[in-house]
């Protein structure tokens, strides 16, 4: 694994990786991405697997797997609740790991992207849980209550390990801290448009779209943004400015929709799901004509 | 990371953490805020303007100082050592908690704050930070567990008389640590406007360091207080407090950290007893993890999944404590124990009927201990409680235990 450490200027994508080869190859279809974000065991480990398995079909482009833990404080309502059924249903870190592999077993290319938070991570030991992510196939790790300060110990044995460490910039994220933030990022930015949890509101277009040439001034790296994109025409707002949208919280509902009183999964869940994704991607994908490719 | 040997003193490090524990793991959204806050703590922490004006409402608002109290029955009852209530049971509102609501609120005045957030798990920081804002004039929401509303429904009612809002928290399971994450959620939503006022010595950096300096007018009260009964220069022996994030006790143990001859025992709630696992007791029952914001010990699965604590004591229901005591622990330091439910009730009554003071549950755990150590000191031992709450807050959980209809 010849892992480059972009530790010094602008951090720059590393192609050999399957996040860096999707983002290559949705620069060539001159489109941005959809990036899904799904609870891992929600609503039961069955479900959540059929959900997976059928999410790159469905037109995701890249995986985002929630660990969920009980105490995440970064998220809005509806994905505390999809990591609470999913701790009842007994999702550990470890099944979610079981989880990937057996993805990988059918999907050898739709990058997948574990995001959580560091506490079940420390608990199982960081070199375990690196060596148990790679052999799984996880390509990249999003770890919210990591911050720069405080990551050294778990992104530079993963860089090492050759996963992506993914960042995320927010509107709090200034000119000077941007470059610390952007330092040791790898696969690509997840840009977090708005100020407070995921899934409570949206930010606006142009917004959007200033963010996004603001960090591009600062990285080669791709830009996704999240937190609150919940239609396909929101999604395909953010994909005119954007390398990526991010919807969570818009898919985790129509996992809660789509259970019945005792909470157990309705015949048809994983379909429907799947159907929100296809009319994100419709939405992404009809974006308007994405720039030059040659200028990305 | 290394501290000097000869200090105990110095931390936390400029990075926020008390060798491995402590620091600000937090999501960037709300990073430069914790930044922010740091450095203004730091310009306010050396302004001698800011230190007059906390002193002067210590002294005139909350009653500063608190007596030092020779329990002379007490001690004549245990027959061992001296024993010295530390009473800031008597401050405004019943407890040491305001003496940390005081000084965030005026830095947050300094700092052009225009609202006020905090978590409350048995409304006890809760109602001192009401207190404050209505003393301040600043909107007040306070975040509070569904399930401790309704076990704590008096302090509920005094929240909203002092014109705070308060906030029934259903995420996780609806107690004081869910509250914690509601109050940071709503922290990342309101960034510019907020401050947050943290009610133990818990959190990300600087809060640990900063609710701790707030708290140390305890202790330093006591080195002075002490004068009076047991002639200038005289430390005491040991000092016993109650853990439940860890405020009260690093208020009374920080100022003589560096005094090798004063022995520091901390208590935490052994609940039904450690092994039943219905306890509160982080450093006797738990293991380092990351929660809230710090590195610290914490009650969870091994799959790193945080446990609700128990306690007959709403104040130490809580399954973190503050970082500063981890590293504490683990430097030997200080000693940390744990008290169960009985005996604290055991304790609280004892107080009662010897003193005519009515401690809170939260102390009536370092009273227990207090019952423990005592007989077995010379009487020329001098041990200092923190008598940290009064118990009128409390009379209804006794009277269910002693089967008492009220
Ligand atoms: C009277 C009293 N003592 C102790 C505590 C525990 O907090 P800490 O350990 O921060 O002092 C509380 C908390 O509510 C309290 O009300």
């Amino acid at each position: 694994m010849s892992a480059t450490l972009p530790l010094e200027g602008l951090p720059a994508q590393r192609v050999e990786t399957r996040i860096g080869r999707r983002f290559a190859a949705l620069r060539q279809e001159g489109r941005a991405g959809l990036v899904t974000f799904v609870t891992a065991g929600d609503p039961d480990p069955d479900t959540a697997f059929e959900i997976l398995q059928g999410l790159p079909a469905a037109g995701a482009d890249v995986i985002e797997i929630g660990m969920p833990f009980s105490d995440p404080m970064a998220d809005g309502p509806a994905i505390q609740a999809a990591g609470q059924r999913a701790l009842k249903a007994g999702m550990t870190l470890r099944r979610t790991l079981d989880m990937v592999r057996r993805f990988r077993e059918g999907d050898a290319e739709t990058p997948i992207v574990l995001m959580g938070y560091y506490n079940p991570i420390y608990a199982m030991g960081v070199d375990g849980f690196l060596a148990e992510a790679v052999a799984a196939g996880v390509d990249g790790l999003i770890v919210v209550d990591l911050p720069p300060e405080e990551d050294d110990e778990l992104c530079l044995p993963a860089i090492e390990a050759g996963l992506d460490w993914i960042r995320l910039a927010t509107p709090t994220t200034d000119e000077r801290r941007l470059p610390k933030v952007l330092a040791q990022a790898g696969g690509f930015v997840y840009y977090v448009s708005i100020l407070g949890i995921t899934g409570t509101r949206s930010a606006g277009g142009d917004e959007v779209a200033a963010a996004v040439a603001r960090l591009k001034r600062h990285t080669d790296l791709p830009i996704a943004v999240g937190f609150g994109i919940r239609t396909a025409e929101q999604a395909g707002e953010v994909a005119r400015s954007a390398d990526a949208a991010v919807v969570g919280s818009a898919i985790v509902d129509v996992v809660r929709r789509n259970l019945d009183e005792e909470a157990r999964a309705k015949p048809g869940l994983a379909a429907a799901v799947h159907a929100l994704v296809g009319e994100l991607a419709r939405g992404v994908r009809g974006a308007a004509e994405h720039g030059d490719p040659a200028e990305r | 990371m290394t501290q000097p040997l000869n200090t105990y003193r110095s931390g936390p490090d400029e990075t926020g953490h008390f060798g491995i524990f402590g620091g600000r793991f937090v999501a960037e959204t709300l990073m430069p805020l914790i930044l922010e806050v740091e450095q203004a703590y730091a310009a306010t922490r050396e302004d001698p303007s800011f230190q007059e004006e906390f002193d002067w409402y210590a002294k005139h608002y909350i009653g500063r100082p608190s007596p030092l109290y020779f329990a002379e029955r007490m001690t004549e009852h245990l027959g061992g050592a001296k024993i010295y209530f530390k009473r800031d049971e008597l401050n405004h509102t019943g407890a040491h908690k305001i003496n940390n609501t005081l000084g965030q609120i005026l830095l947050a005045r300094r700092m052009g704050k225009t609202r006020i957030i905090a978590e409350t798990g048995a409304g006890q920081h809760g109602v001192a930070t009401a207190t404050v804002c209505a003393r301040f004039n600043l909107p007040c929401v306070v975040y509070m567990g569904a399930t401790d509303i309704e076990r704590q429904a008096p302090n509920v009612f005094r929240m909203k008389m002092l014109g705070a809002e308060v906030v029934p928290v259903t995420s996780g399971t609806g107690t004081l640590k869910d509250a914690m994450n509601d109050a940071l959620r709503d922290w990342v939503a309101n960034v510019e406007s907020t401050f947050y006022i943290i009610g133990t010595a818990a959190g990300p950096h600087p809060y640990p360091a900063m609710v701790r300096d707030f708290q140390s007018i305890i202790g330093e009260e006591v080195r002075w207080q002490l004068a009076e009964y047991e002639g200038e220069g005289r430390l005491p022996d040991t000092l016993v407090a109650s853990i439940g994030g860890g405020s009260n006790a690093i208020g009374l143990f920080h100022p003589f950290l560096d005094e090798p001859t004063v022995k520091m025992v901390g208590v935490e709630a052994a609940g039904h007893g450690i092994a039943s696992g219905e306890h509160a007791a982080s450093l006797n029952g738990g293991r380092p993890g990351v929660l809230h914001g710090n590195r610290t010990y914490l009650l969870q699965t091994d799959d790193g999944q945080i446990v609700d604590a128990y306690s007959i004591s709403a104040g130490l229901d809580y399954p973190g404590i503050g970082p500063e005591h981890s590293w504490l622990h683990e430097s030997g330091r200080v000693d940390y124990v744990a008290i169960t439910d009985r005996e604290a009730l055991d304790a609280f009554q004892l107080c009662t009927r010897l003193e005519g003071i009515i401690p809170a549950l939260e102390p009536s755990h370092a009273l227990a201990q207090v019952i423990k150590l005592a007989p077995e000191l010379p009487k020329d031992h001098v041990l200092v409680v923190n008598l940290c709450g009064r118990g009128d807050k409390d009379v209804f959980s006794v009277a269910k235990y002693l089967g008492v209809e009220l």
